[in-house]
């Protein structure tokens, strides 16, 4: 063994140098998207995230259509079929700009696409995934209800049969993009157990209203769907679907974004503080050369890095066909706690500056709070490793 | 209408770019190839066009191994396929003896029109597309804000001082382009997954018909004979408003022949 591959100092921006170890491909996607994304999305996130809105949903959704970021890991219909590890690369790059810009890829690709692709029929795939893939159409994904978070087995939607229809009741509450969706992939529960419905944001007596009054996720549309006998053709119904784990699997791809996405909020408030702190003079000399400055960017980037590492030895197992519903839940568990640790740690280190828009860092550090909540929230995953390492269920 | 692109690439212009201290030439090492930006233009504008009357888009680039991932990035675009003319012979070659080298390369080809950008961000001759029409003995619309074709003749609206100048030829053509052309795309991954498949035929000089002797960094015409690294930027001048702030303010901008 020599050291003739040693650098002469590790790139404090990929301190464990993972990405060499991507593909050429994966590679060229994630220079993709960051590049896209530093151009055309980080110039506006601070004025979106301060407006509490994404002002123009339908361009952006267009925009990144084009790019092919939406269901990219899914075959056919017009979807890039890349791989996981590239899928998350998307995410990371995204999340890096802002969780709200990744949860709108999320919510299309892995919830609405990935619930079609999985349960949806031949005509219903034909429908829909070729226009949500292109960014024509939005979708959303109803899962969650008011009084139904993390036991969603408790929801109160019901479709019953009436005829060849069915007829759909009920509330679903935080639903990214629901009142900018062209159709809603939404969950109820019927005599046959849970079913998954598609849909169409038109039909009468479905409602949309947008949750205002957010502190965090600001750069995303987040809304409440009310659903007043909604009257579906006997087509609307997903025929894949059957249970509670239908829903379940497509939360869990979701996630694995998660997992890949806070690293990159994460590496973007690690940055931020290392620039600031290269910059930032007090005492005579850049706050840089102070000892707990230096243990405070030493602790983000061995969380940055750790996280790094998670996330990509996950996918891996993804593309190798490897990957259990228990090890995304491993992924989002120290994923989203690292990338906490990190934002407030580079928040503090901003000092008053910190607390503004004028830099990323307490914008990603509310964000992760609805990212620590949603998909699963901490203590869920934290029960459901419990449950794989013991073998026995804590909560149900 | 088969249209060659010619695509250069260059130091990343956000990273420090450094010459080598052995022979004067790029320290390609030093910091990461991407494509020159005003060649993004150039594959932008052959697609449009190929969008509008059909045909083969190609990319041509002259440069060492690792030029390969800019290639890619072309074909990641939409470009059908590419040559690369790689050999260590053409190491050092200036801007004419690069002109001379891409006129050989083209001339393993078939084409229309050759598109490429106006000036590259490393070396800033911006005389390699005219020299290459010279080359080619092929008529030259260089700095072109808008290119319109028809038929066999070709028009564009070259860039002046003092707006535009409109200039007509005929195809085959040589055209260069500058940023305000339009809006270069970013790749799709579709379109990236796609590329690898994509054919890339590799150019030595002998396949090209390139007389070596006339090419390289021993044989150019001409040569960089020292360089040293931009002086740092000096403090900027502070204006003190005291009521006459607007004045001093146009005092420097004229001392400094702004205005």
């Amino acid at each position: 063994m020599t050291d003739r591959n040693r650098p002469p100092a590790p790139d404090p921006l990929d301190f464990l140098a993972l990405d060499a170890t991507l593909a050429e491909e994966e590679r060229d996607i994630r220079d993709t998207v960051r590049d896209y994304a530093s151009r055309e999305l980080l110039p506006h996130v601070a004025e979106w995230f301060e407006a509490g809105t994404i002002p123009d949903p339908r361009g952006l959704a267009k925009a990144f259509g084009d790019l092919g970021v939406f269901g990219m890991h899914l075959e056919g219909y017009g979807c890039a079929g890349a791989s996981a590890v590239a899928y998350g690369l998307a995410c990371r790059e995204l999340e890096a700009v802002d969780s709200g810009l990744r949860s709108f890829v999320s919510v299309q690709g892995s919830l609405a696409m990935a619930a079609i692709h999985k349960f949806g029929s031949e005509e219903q795939k034909r429908a829909w995934l070729p226009r949500l893939a292109a960014g024509e159409a939005i979708g959303c994904f109803g899962l969650t209800e008011p009084d139904s978070g993390s036991d969603p087995g408790s929801m109160r939607t019901r479709a019953r049969r009436d005829g060849p229809d069915w007829v759909l009741d009920g509330t679903k509450m935080w639903i990214t993009n629901g009142s900018v969706a062209d159709v809603a992939v939404v969950w109820a529960a019927t005599d046959d157990g849970i079913r998954g419905f598609l849909v169409p944001t038109d039909t009468p007596g479905f409602q949309a209203n947008t949750i205002h009054r957010k502190l965090s996720l600001r750069a995303s549309i987040t809304s409440e769907l009310v659903l007043e006998g909604v009257r579906l053709p006997g087509g609307a119904l997903l025929p894949g679907s059957s249970g509670l784990g239908s829903p379940l699997s497509c939360l869990n791809e979701a996630r694995y974004g998660i997992v890949w996405g806070v690293v990159g909020a994460a590496r973007a408030c690690y940055a931020a503080a290392l620039d600031y702190a290269a910059t930032r003079e007090q005492f005579g000399g850049p706050i840089a050369a102070f000892q707990l400055t230096q243990r405070k960017l030493a602790e983000m980037v061995l969380d940055v890095n750790q996280a790094g590492l998670t996330a990509l030895r996950v996918g891996r197992l993804k593309d190798a066909g490897a990957c259990h519903h228990n090890h995304v839940s491993l992924g989002k568990f120290g994923n989203v706690a690292a990338a906490q640790r990190v934002a407030r740690a580079a928040r503090s280190l901003h000092g008053a500056n910190g607390i503004t828009l004028e830099y990323p860092v307490m914008r990603h550090m509310v964000n992760l709070e609805t990212v620590a909540t949603y998909e699963g929230t901490e203590e869920i995953h934290a029960l459901s490793i419990g449950q794989a390492v013991t073998g026995v269920s804590a909560f149900r | 209408m088969n249209i060659v692109v010619l695509v250069k690439q260059v130091p990343d212009t956000a990273t420090e770019r450094k010459l080598s201290s052995d022979d004067n030439t790029l320290d390609r090492a030093a910091s990461d190839g991407v494509i020159n930006e005003l060649d993004e233009y150039a594959i932008e504008e052959a697609l449009l066009l190929k969008e509008k009357h059909g045909g083969e888009v190609t990319i041509l680039t002259m440069g060492p191994d690792q030029a390969t991932d800019s290639i890619r990035k072309a074909l990641s675009m939409g470009a059908d396929k590419a040559v690369h003319l790689v050999d260590d012979a053409l190491h050092g070659s200036d801007a004419l003896q690069t002109a001379y080298a891409l006129s050989k390369a083209l001339g393993t080809l078939e084409f229309d029109l050759v598109v490429l950008g106006s000036e590259s961000t490393d070396a800033r001759t911006g005389i390699v597309g005219a020299a290459l029409a010279e080359y080619l003995g092929l008529p030259q619309l260089t700095l072109a804000g808008k290119v319109d074709v028809d038929g066999q003749a070709i028009r564009i609206q070259r860039a002046t001082d003092y707006g535009h100048d409109v200039v007509e030829a005929q195809l085959p053509a040589v055209v260069s382009v500058v940023e305000k052309i339009n809006e270069p795309r970013y790749p799709s991954f579709k379109l990236i997954m796609q590329a690898k498949k994509k054919p890339v035929a590799k150019l030595s000089a002998a396949d090209a018909g390139i007389d070596t002797a006339l090419v390289g960094l021993g044989n150019a015409a001409t040569e960089t004979v020292d360089f040293a690294p931009a002086p740092p930027r000096a403090a900027g001048t502070v204006i003190k408003d005291e009521g006459d702030g607007g004045v001093k303010a146009a005092d420097f901008l004229a001392e400094k022949k702004f205005v």
